[in-house]
């Protein structure tokens, strides 16, 4: 190993985690403020100029709390818990490109910190992993409502996680590689190339769609429903947040913990809802890709600097979305969440990939 | 010593040491806690063995799929019957026999193995996983669908089971 590749991957890490961290902890605030916005009240404003500083406030006081372990805890699992769920929650970003390449220190870098041939299935690795943090956690703390809140949380990653795999597996034969930058660099050519193989009859769509870029979303339509849906219940977000339902579960799995130790917990749920609006980006929207960017004449350092921004502002908006959809849609029952995911996603992303396999069949 | 043999020192040593833990803990507990670590320094070293897909796949289906399984019915299990379940060896005689060969086959691959061409083999190799699936679905086919068609009856047969149990 030379120095130069340490010392890039040391800085390409500190990017992600400085962005995933300030993005946690704005997202908590933005969160905040959407919600008071949609209930009609005006939410924290009152640390810092629209109480940008109300993040900042919230981590001194979580880290100046004491930290209370239950007498009948098991004090060690319940100690390493909220480590399972933040190490997860930091590492499943290192194979996500954030960019294309840039220019620096003399050469061509790639802006994706750990450039891995099993991008795709490290991810799924690392998703189930993380169930061990919430389980743990609700198990070691020795309090009923815990417990519930672990179990319900372990099942329902388990059967949401099926349907997520299944749902990537569309994207995999599309673009034939577990390659997350070669996934995104697939998506980058216009619509039109593959439109040419259409039968005769459909070939007026050329005109009509062909200056669309050919991302994912498009070849995969129910796919991408399915990986979204997928990605809220494995984030534990409303519709789907059963684990932490506060009027039967108190808190859910982490009723039992106090100052950072909670705030790890809520740090990875917000840092969880980066990711996974990353990974969405990154499969179904075309990364980093804008359309027409190269047409602009830009010098290829502000290209690459455009392709950032692009990859920032695409992950923003499904996290807008994240945020509006809590706070619209009411919570499902149990035995709700286990149909959607046991009879409808199932069978649906099972249905896409047979469907995928066909229409390749037949292009090619 | 390089980062690398650093490293693989550290993952051997965390396999072990959970292995031993899940072998020698009475604490059934502690024992199912231990086999995580077990399973995720083994896939660590399939890491070192350049068995990338191997090594994240040993993740998904033994720590993401049979583990949480595992800690799952030893979290209920524990909390309802109100006695600490306390594991004590049983059937000593079959367990050496079946340890003794394991060891015997693996004593065996580990001679027959000619390391020192690994150095060659980590410049030469690149991605695995579209090989392994190739031979997968040609030259192991017939293996592939018999594991396939055990594991599909094992699925039905855990679906029955559960299902007879809840009627009477």
């Amino acid at each position: 190993m030379d120095t130069t590749f340490v010392l890039l991957s040391i800085a390409k890490i500190a990017v992600v985690w400085g962005g995933v961290l300030t993005g946690a902890a704005i997202l908590v605030l933005a969160e905040r403020r959407i919600s008071a916005w949609i209930q009609n009240r005006l939410g924290p404003n009152r640390v810092g100029p629209f109480g940008l500083l109300q993040s900042a406030a919230d981590v001194v006081k979580l880290l100046f709390k004491e930290d209370i372990v239950p007498t009948a805890a098991n004090r060690f699992v319940h100690d390493f818990a909220p480590m399972i769920s933040i190490t997860v929650a930091l590492t499943t970003f290192a194979v996500i490109p954030f960019g294309d390449t840039i220019e620096a220190f003399g050469q061509n870098v790639k802006l994706i910190v750990a450039d891995v041939n099993i991008g795709m299935l490290y991810i799924l690795a690392l998703t189930g992993i993380g169930v061990y943090g919430i389980t743990l956690a609700g198990w070691s703390s020795n309090n009923k409502y815990s417990l519930l809140g672990g179990l319900r949380s372990s099942a329902q990653l388990i059967s949401y996680e099926l349907s997520m795999g299944l749902s990537i597996i569309g994207v995999i034969m599309i673009s034939g590689t577990l390659r997350l930058d070669e996934v995104v660099m697939h998506q980058t050519a216009p619509l039109a190339h593959s439109m040419q193989k259409l039968p005769s009859w459909l070939q007026w769509l050329i005109p009509v769609a062909g200056w669309l870029p050919s991302w994912n979303v498009f070849f995969q339509p129910i796919g991408f429903i399915t990986f979204v849906v997928a990605s809220f219940a494995e984030t534990n977000r409303l519709p789907f947040d059963l684990p932490e339902a506060e009027p039967e579960l108190v808190g859910g799995y982490h009723t039992e913990y106090t100052g950072m130790k909670f705030g790890l917990f809520f740090l990875s749920e917000y840092a969880n809802m980066i990711t996974s609006s990353a990974l969405i980006t990154t499969l179904f929207l075309g990364g980093w890709h804008l359309p027409f960017a190269e047409s602009w004449g830009l010098s290829p350092f502000a290209l690459s600097l455009v392709k950032i921004g692009t990859f920032f502002v695409k992950v923003t908006i499904l996290v807008v979305f994240y945020i509006i959809v809590r706070w619209t849609l009411p919570r499902f029952r149990y035995d709700q969440l286990m149909r959607l995911g046991w009879k409808v996603m199932l069978p649906l992303s099972i249905a896409n990939i047979l469907a995928t396999g066909l229409l390749l069949l037949w292009w090619s | 010593m390089d980062l690398f043999t650093i490293l693989f020192y550290v993952f051997a040593l965390i396999t072990l040491g959970a292995a031993c833990v899940v072998v020698f803990s009475r604490h059934i507990v502690r024992a199912a806690f231990a086999l995580l670590f077990a399973f995720f320094g083994v896939a660590g070293l399939y890491v070192f063995l350049l068995a990338d897909f191997i090594a994240v796949t040993q993740l998904m289906v033994y720590i993401g799929g049979i583990l949480v399984l595992i800690i799952f019915g030893v979290m209920l299990t524990q909390k309802q019957i109100n006695v600490d379940i306390k594991t004590s060896p049983v059937q000593t005689w079959p367990a050496v026999l079946i340890v003794a060969a394991l060891a015997g086959v693996l004593i065996g691959m580990f001679w027959s193995t000619d390391w020192a061409r690994m150095g060659e083999i980590s410049t030469a190799t690149t991605a695995t996983t579209p090989k392994l699936g190739e031979m997968l679905l040609t030259t192991y086919v017939l293996p592939f669908e018999v594991a396939s068609v055990i594991l599909l009856v094992a699925l039905v047969g855990s679906a029955m089971i559960a299902r007879r149990e809840r009627n009477t």
